[in-house]
């Protein structure tokens, strides 16, 4: 879920960067310095969701998890996340340095609004917290390739019917995003209840 | 898969200070990315070929590399000639193909690939702890810089334990296929990561406090900013200028 460089004009460009540096400042100003490390761990755990390849017919997809993350991280997920695209810009040149604020938005804002949407459901056991996480990877996932899609169309009204093949192309992402994301939640719910905030 | 090949070398591009690569690279990304010329994006892309040789790296790796990021761009190739509208250019039975898209597909490509060669030659050729590094040098807020830096050096940890856990399904007989026991166990795997790398965290976390952290990390490598760095910075950030003003031609 990248936007290569060199696609988007300036006007979006300047947008995506503005709202990653908004949510950057708020996501560190809540981060002290005991949470600091759980984050940095987890943004490397959530980079290596991205190296998982999930079977999906006769290819594969692989995770994005950005509706867990925002769950786990909050407004923390913004700075999670621009380090993660940062390092996959340095580690495998996909994405890009100009692009990463739009990318960073693209990504990380979705996974703030189920944080929202969704927050309070979570500390409910039983079949509530179920249908918030699949939501959750749902809805991440679908919000996320709909900013895409308006960041392209944005730029140029031509990219208007293959933003349109975007969207389509990541419903089923969408789905499995939204059931794998239930099963990690009800694990962690099992095994580190903590981890999700929840009280015994 | 993750072992920063590029960073390995001792060329003039290597041993440059990260600070200067960094806003070096910044600059010309910049300048590349948001044109809309032809003649700039093909001077770019020479630039960074020009850049990319004075690594001296080996020619075949980055052809991989670029190989994997042109999936975007080929995905354009396939969509914006059929869908943009505008004047026709020629008509492939009953498909027409139209003149604009195809300039700005090949205008994307053409920006992409010189953007992703130049970053290869820019900041490829640094540790990302030396960029890290550098960065808060130059002044990011420093939180943001340590989780760079410690996530970078987990994720190769976190990876290593997750492919155990891989391999431990695999002893018994795991065979991924697209079915709810796929995605189940998967959920599982990953979930069990989370746990570890959140446990390995607060360890990680005590072990430092017991040793004095205080929110600071001291780099082992230092990078010093020589006269030479100066002179590669101003004529990277010349170059750049003049990218710019070629748009203006």
């Amino acid at each position: 879920m990248h936007i290569s460089e060199g696609v988007l004009s300036p006007s979006i460009l300047i947008a995506g960067g503005a709202i990653t540096c908004a949510g950057t400042a708020i996501g560190l100003k809540k981060l002290n310095y005991d949470k600091v490390m759980g984050v940095s761990l987890l943004t490397s755990t959530f980079f290596v969701a991205s190296l998982i390849h999930v079977p999906l017919g006769p290819g594969s997809v692989h995770l994005v998890l950005g509706g867990l993350m925002g769950i786990l991280l909050g407004w923390s997920c913004f700075p999670a996340i621009l380090v993660a695209l940062f390092l996959q810009t340095i580690f495998f040149q996909y994405g890009g340095l100009v692009v990463l604020g739009a990318n960073t938005t693209i990504m990380a804002l979705p996974a703030v609004i189920c944080f929202y949407l969704f927050r309070t459901w979570f500390k409910e056991n039983g079949r509530k917290r179920q249908v918030a996480a699949f939501s959750c990877g749902f809805l991440s996932i679908f919000l996320s390739s709909l900013l895409m899609a308006l960041a392209l169309s944005f730029t140029d009204k031509g990219f208007l019917q293959a933003s349109q093949l975007i969207i389509a192309a990541h419903l089923p992402l969408m789905f499995i995003e939204g059931i794998i994301t239930m099963f990690t939640v009800s694990f962690l719910a099992k095994v580190q209840p903590e981890f999700l905030q929840i009280k015994e | 898969m993750m072992d920063e090949r590029f960073a390995q070398g001792n060329s003039l591009l290597h041993t440059r200070d990260p600070k200067a690569k960094i806003i070096a690279a910044t600059a010309f990304v910049t300048a590349s990315a948001i044109t809309n010329s032809f003649t700039v994006a093909a001077v770019s892309f020479a630039l960074s070929i020009v850049l990319f040789f004075l690594t001296k790296l080996p020619v075949q790796l980055v052809l991989k590399r670029l190989l994997a990021v042109n999936s975007f761009t080929f995905f354009l190739w396939l969509t914006l000639p059929l869908t943009y509208g505008g004047s026709e250019f020629t008509a492939v039975g009953p498909l027409s193909l139209s003149m604009e898209g195809i300039r700005l597909a090949a205008l994307i490509t053409l920006k992409t690939n010189a953007i992703v060669i130049s970053i290869i030659a820019l900041l490829g050729t640094s540790r990302i702890a030396n960029i890290g590094h550098a960065l808060e040098s130059l002044h990011l807020p420093q939180n943001l810089c340590f989780i760079l830096l410690f996530s970078y050096r987990y994720v190769f940890v976190i990876y290593q334990e997750y492919r155990r856990l891989v391999r431990a399904a695999q002893l018994r007989c795991f065979v991924p296929a697209t079915s709810i026991h796929t995605y189940r166990t998967f959920g599982y795997l990953f979930g069990m990561t989370l746990v570890k790398s959140w446990n390995r965290a607060t360890r990680v976390h005590q072990a430092m406090v017991l040793r004095g952290f205080d929110g600071h990390l001291i780099p082992l490598s230092q990078d010093r900013y020589t006269s030479d760095d100066t002179i590669f910075l101003s004529v990277m950030l010349s170059l750049t200028l003049l990218l710019i003003l070629l748009n203006f031609l």
